[in-house]
């Protein structure tokens, strides 16, 4: 074990992706100045700086790796991946499909998410449901460093094309990473706290607010179970309906705006299947249908807070 | 490929015989609508002729021109286009996004610009790979007016990456005159700003393509670097086979057609005594056996299944 920031995680899973296959390379504005280690082991052809153009970042990443090289590429913050929507949306998610399955695209697409130091809407935006809406498409958002390493060098491996999002916050958290071959299968879900009688199902930073809410509850004599998604697409279901199945009530817990998000599609998922095993209504906490506020005043207030998620659960429990 | 004029002439038939009967099907409801190349035959063929087998394309919905050229089989082309299990990608494309690994035909989008964004990440892997190939990227003057074509060039011309890109300026944008959507003059202008040669070349005169396409080959073969080729040509049918045309003028269209290039090159054949009034109407008879074939073909073929919806989703 090592203690590593996200942003460090990323880097170490990078640098040893980038040394088991050549095939692998990084591109983005300022990878050569984020990722010296890279560039110094690797070499300018395979970690390069690009011009402020979002479009022919993902684009070219869509080129390269249908002809078998495996490009990662760093677009710095969610809202900046707007620019590149045709790119990743119509390019990487539908053309092995076009095609009849003569390309595939394994790609992986790192993006900033998250709230934090006020950087305003425009920076801070989080995307998710938006890709995990498009077919074709994989998304996954850690929740610690040792899950950044993981799920990174996974969704390297993988085949298709992977958004892959950092916290901004946990990307300067230190945290407990595996060294050398730890891999996270992407679609898998973790039980990060085990209980009886509710469970939150989260993903990303909020995982640790819930997990602080948990132990709160714990102390009011309420075990509560936390799962960890990991993988937005392609949702674990098995882990999350079985749960559910356990203690019969569900908390959504996610920064994300509320409408048409990861707590909706969720929400229905468990109405759909496990009905008959929910003791009260789902509830969901969410980020609301905002744009992000930069008022150090404000910012605080967007994503659900532990407080919240322990009157949830205990509305729920009654 | 370097194909004889003969045989050039042959492929031009064949395009244009193809189009023109998919055109008279789709009014009968018996072909699916697709986007004509008709006029633009001599632009495709000329660059595609000096280009070598290993090379790789990118492409548009407007591509008819550039798979036949390429040397596409019409029957797995048409059976594409009718969507059925034996077209090219499996009936999933339809018309508007083939692509053709095996002849190099890589991912074709009906997004205008797509093929401009995506043919950097090619000429990467080509470049990583020590290839002595190019991709030759196939875009229209629509796509001139998206910002990613600045992207691309400007990416290509700082990367030293191998792209012949081809600018088939056919005057038309959907419904919408060039003159209207663009204030450049010319496409190839855009490219000195980013460092980058070009030429622009009567794109009605498969000859006059096919010299500028062998120099701009030559050049980004061997200098590994980029290179801007503008063929003035004209969508001399509609946006769509469906489209009447009705906002072209009739003396622009009449003008404009009187620059055939198919007509061009069968009358400077049969006046060189290269292909005789006669050799070309044998020539015509064979193509529309092979083209009654190829209908056959696609049109007998089998759909895909439903399981077929969600396949190919994911690798």
């Amino acid at each position: 074990m090592s203690m590593l920031t996200m942003d460090q995680a990323v880097e170490e899973a990078l640098f040893e992706e980038m040394e088991r296959d050549s095939r692998v390379l990084t591109m983005g504005e300022g990878v050569v100045q984020a990722w010296a280690r890279l560039r110094d082991n690797f070499g300018p052809k395979r970690v390069r700086n690009t011009p402020l153009s979002e479009g022919i970042i993902a684009g070219t990443a869509v080129g390269a790796s249908a002809m078998g090289l495996r490009p990662v590429i760093d677009m710095l913050c969610a809202p900046f991946l707007l620019y590149a929507m045709e790119e990743i949306v119509n390019s990487a998610g539908k053309l092995r499909y076009l095609s009849g399955g003569q390309f595939s695209f394994p790609l992986v697409v790192i993006a900033g998410t998250g709230v934090a130091f006020s950087l305003g809407a425009q920076h801070s935006h989080n995307l998710e449901a938006w890709f995990a809406h498009a077919p074709g498409l994989k998304v996954v958002i850690p929740s610690s460093s040792a899950e950044a390493k993981g799920l990174l060098k996974a969704a390297i491996r993988d085949e298709n094309p992977v958004l892959f999002f950092r916290d901004f916050l946990l990307g300067r958290t230190p945290g407990e990473v595996p060294e050398g071959e730890h891999l996270i299968p992407l679609g898998k879900a973790a039980v990060a706290r085990e209980g009886q009688s509710a469970t939150i199902v989260t993903y990303g930073r909020m995982v640790l607010t819930s997990l602080e809410a948990a132990a709160t509850l714990a102390e009011q004599g309420l075990s509560v179970e936390v799962i960890d998604l990991r993988t937005i697409k392609p949702l674990d279901e098995e882990t999350v309906l079985a749960s559910v199945r356990k203690t019969g009530r569900l908390v959504v817990v996610h920064e994300a705006s509320r409408s048409c998000g990861v707590g909706a599609e969720i929400s229905a998922t468990v109405a759909e299947k496990a009905f008959g095993a929910l003791k009260a209504p789902i509830l969901r906490l969410t980020g609301p249908d905002t744009p992000v506020p930069a008022s150090p005043a404000l910012e605080p207030f967007f994503a659900p807070a532990a407080p919240q998620i322990v009157q949830a659960v205990r509305q729920l429990v009654g | 490929m370097s194909l004889s004029l003969p045989e050039l002439l042959r492929r031009m038939l064949l395009i244009r015989t193809i189009e023109e009967r998919l055109r008279a099907l789709v009014r009968e409801s018996k072909a699916p609508v697709t986007s004509p190349t008709t006029g633009q035959e001599a632009a495709a063929l000329g660059v595609i002729d000096a280009l070598s087998q290993d090379d790789l394309l990118l492409t548009n919905h407007r591509s008819m021109s550039h798979l036949l050229s390429r040397g596409a089989d019409p029957r797995r082309l048409l059976a594409e286009i009718y969507g059925k299990r034996t077209g090219y990608c499996q009936g999933k494309s339809g018309f508007r996004h083939i692509s053709i690994r095996e002849l190099g035909v890589m991912l074709t989008s009906t997004v205008v610009g797509a093929e401009l964004s995506m043919a950097p990440g090619v000429a990467l892997a080509l470049a990583m790979q020590d290839s002595s190939a190019i991709v030759a990227c196939f875009f229209g003057d629509g796509a001139s007016c998206e910002g990613v074509f600045h992207e691309s060039l400007n990416l290509a011309s700082l990367w030293d990456l191998p792209i012949l890109f081809v600018c088939e300026n056919n005057q038309w944008q959907w419904n919408v005159s060039r003159k209207e959507a663009q204030a450049a003059a010319r496409i190839s202008e855009f490219a000195a700003p980013h460092g980058i040669k070009s030429q622009t070349v009567d794109g009605m005169d498969l000859e006059a393509v096919r010299e500028a396409a062998q120099a701009a080959v030559a050049y980004v073969r061997k200098e590994r670097r980029p290179f801007l080729l503008e063929s003035v040509t004209y969508r001399l049918r509609g946006h769509n086979s469906i489209d009447p045309q009705s906002y072209v003028g009739p003396e622009e269209l009449a003008a404009q057609w009187a620059r055939d290039p198919l007509h061009l090159l069968s009358q400077r054949l049969a006046q060189a005594g290269v292909v005789s009034d006669e050799a070309r109407a044998q020539l015509q008879r064979e193509v529309d056996a092979e083209v009654d074939r190829a209908f056959a073909f696609a049109q007998e073929s089998p759909f895909p299944g439903p399981e077929e919806l969600l396949a190919d989703v994911y690798a």
